[in-house]
């Protein structure tokens, strides 16, 4: 059983179920992608898995604990960390800001957290006192994944984080996301870039109308002519 | 030369410390304003009722201290009575928002609900004062009256025209910057100033992060509470507590909060200074001080008044709607409303 799964989903925000019977899961240090076309309930899913979608069937659970009824504050105490797609950064406050408000719920001391953080996206230390609403695209996304790091989640949720960016920053965000599951961060992710995304996966699901369509490893994916037919533009 | 210093005497002392002051209660009152629209996300028509309540609970504990014999001095006893008008209408703030407020965030209600919501509020609070202490006019100001008399003023520099600073000015002006600084070391400082800062500007993520809504709604009504008090007694202190007065104040107050950049607390208190300017600049009769600049054939027969002093609260009306058709999000960009 994966470290975090979503299992046989089933769900949506009226009455119409928009993911039905989906599972998706990822293991500690992994990288798992969902991609799909348009409107096949990503977002969706990765809502449901953290708990900002009521399911009607299916269980959500961490390390074997059902986690299917907390509210996603709690889950972030669970150790989950997400990062939605639009909006993601609070565009006023300073970066530095953005990091401590990432890590509000801790009380210890988290100087070294965003140490590590500056680490990993040098660029934000450069710019800590400069409102996150000022930079750019990348950069905005970096403080997003930065500031779900902050709580030092076990999982790392990101919801289509190079929406909007440059090739050349979408391979180093795609870098710096690999650094993070080395840790031992286990990486649930939307993609629209499917090819790319699924290059760097340890995993990779497939959904097509809130259903799984295929689930296996990134690269068997890649490999998988239907697939790559049907979903990567050949 | 000396011409030119006696106009500019009367200037100050005519527009520049009056207009200080005006501008200082109207910046603490706008500050209150500007805070439950960027949390609350509503604008509050009780806030001036508020401020009354405010300035009536320090009448009340003045009175009381008063009758004990218990004074400060040169300074006005009502300074003593304030802490405990911030606290009682801290706790009445918090009361209307337990009973009230808190069922329409609830069910999540349209900002233009609970702003009809407030206006009942306000009606409700203006109420409760003319039962409490009726709807006459109360003076409570004691102590030493000027900091600067005019005479005293005029020995000092051998000017014609004399400077006087009112006690109440120089408190309120000294009182609103200790305020305001202390307002902004919070918001930027403090990790709750800035979780409330971080809930203002993006809702969702603060409650990904973590921050609890009611906590934050809690402490922002705690603040504009404290503000409206301050703010409600040293209006009445520097005019007169009349309870009808603080319903005229709410234009000025929105306009001062909209003029600045709704939202945006800086832009509250330049707004409220940018109102009281403009509202004794324009109603202003410059005849004497152009009687001492202009050659004395040229002296003005008239006023040389641009609007009577009676069209004073219709002003801060033109200049909010001035604001509102070329620069909606106001001087220092807050949100459009």
């Amino acid at each position: 059983m994966s470290f975090l799964l979503g299992e046989n989903m089933t769900g949506g925000y009226g009455s119409a179920d928009i993911l039905h019977n989906c599972t998706i899961g990822v293991e500690k240090g992994e990288i798992a992608v969902v991609v799909g076309p348009n409107g096949a309930g990503k977002s969706t899913a990765m809502k449901a898995i953290f708990g900002m979608l009521n399911l009607r069937q299916g269980r959500v659970t961490i390390d074997g604990e059902d986690i299917t009824a907390l509210k996603p504050e709690e889950r972030v105490l669970k150790g989950m960390g997400f990062v939605p797609q639009t909006a993601n950064v609070f565009t006023s406050l300073s970066v530095e800001e953005n990091l401590e408000m990432g890590a509000f719920i801790r009380r210890d001391d988290f100087s070294k957290t965003m140490e590590q953080v500056f680490d990993l996206f040098p660029i934000l230390k450069e710019k800590r006192n400069q409102p996150a609403g000022e930079l750019s695209g990348g950069q905005r996304q970096q403080v997003a994944v930065g500031r779900a790091l902050m709580t030092e989640p076990k999982v790392l949720m990101l919801d289509e984080p190079t929406a909007g960016v440059s090739p050349i920053v979408m391979d180093e965000l795609f870098d710096r996301i690999i650094e993070v599951a080395r840790t031992g961060i286990a990486i649930l992710m939307v993609e629209q870039n499917a090819k790319q995304a699924l290059n760097i996966a340890d995993k990779g699901y497939v959904l097509v109308q809130g259903e799984n369509r295929f689930t296996d490893t990134g690269a068997a994916l890649m490999a998988n002519p239907e697939v790559r037919r049907a979903f990567l533009g050949g | 030369m000396i011409d030119v210093l006696n106009a500019l005497v009367i200037l100050a002392n005519f527009i520049i410390v009056p207009a200080l002051t005006y501008g200082s209660q109207l910046a603490l009152g706008a500050l209150g304003i500007t805070m439950i629209y960027s949390i609350l996300r509503f604008s509050n028509f009780a806030h001036g009722e508020l401020m009354s309540f405010g300035a009536m609970t320090t009448i009340l504990v003045t009175w009381a201290l008063q009758s004990a014999d218990i004074s400060l001095g040169v300074l006005p006893t009502a300074l003593l009575g304030i802490p405990v008008a911030i606290v009682v209408t801290v706790i009445l703030a918090l009361a209307i928002d337990k009973t009230v407020f808190q069922y329409y965030r609830r069910i999540r209600a349209e900002p233009v609900t609970l702003l009809i919501v407030s206006i009942g509020v306000m009606f409700l609070i203006s109420g409760m004062i003319r039962f409490i202490i009726g709807p006459g006019d109360r003076v409570f100001n004691d102590g030493q009256r000027f900091l600067l008399k005019a005479r005293a003023f005029k020995q000092m520099t051998g000017l014609d025209e004399g400077l006087a600073i009112k006690m109440t000015q120089g408190i309120t002006v000294v009182t609103a910057i200790i305020l305001v600084a202390l307002v902004f070391w919070f918001l930027n400082k403090t990790r709750t100033g800035k979780s409330m800062r971080a809930y203002s500007d993006n809702e969702d993520l603060a409650l990904l992060s973590g921050i609890n809504p009611e906590r934050v709604v809690l402490i922002t009504w705690i603040i504009t509470a404290a503000l409206a008090a301050v703010a409600g007694t040293l209006y009445g202190l520097d005019k007169s507590y009349k309870p009808f007065t603080y319903l005229s104040l709410l234009l000025p107050i929105f306009s001062a909060a909209i003029v600045g950049g709704v939202g945006n607390p800086i832009g509250a208190i330049a707004g409220g200074f940018v109102i009281a300017f403009s509202e004794l600049t324009i109603t202003f009769a410059y005849k004497k001080v152009l009687t001492y600049l202009l050659p004395d054939h040229m002296a003005p027969d008239t006023l040389m008044q641009l609007l009577s002093t009676d069209y004073k609260i219709a002003l801060s009306f033109v200049i909010l709607v001035i604001v509102l058709i070329f620069k909606p999000t106001g001087l220092f960009s807050g949100k459009t409303i």
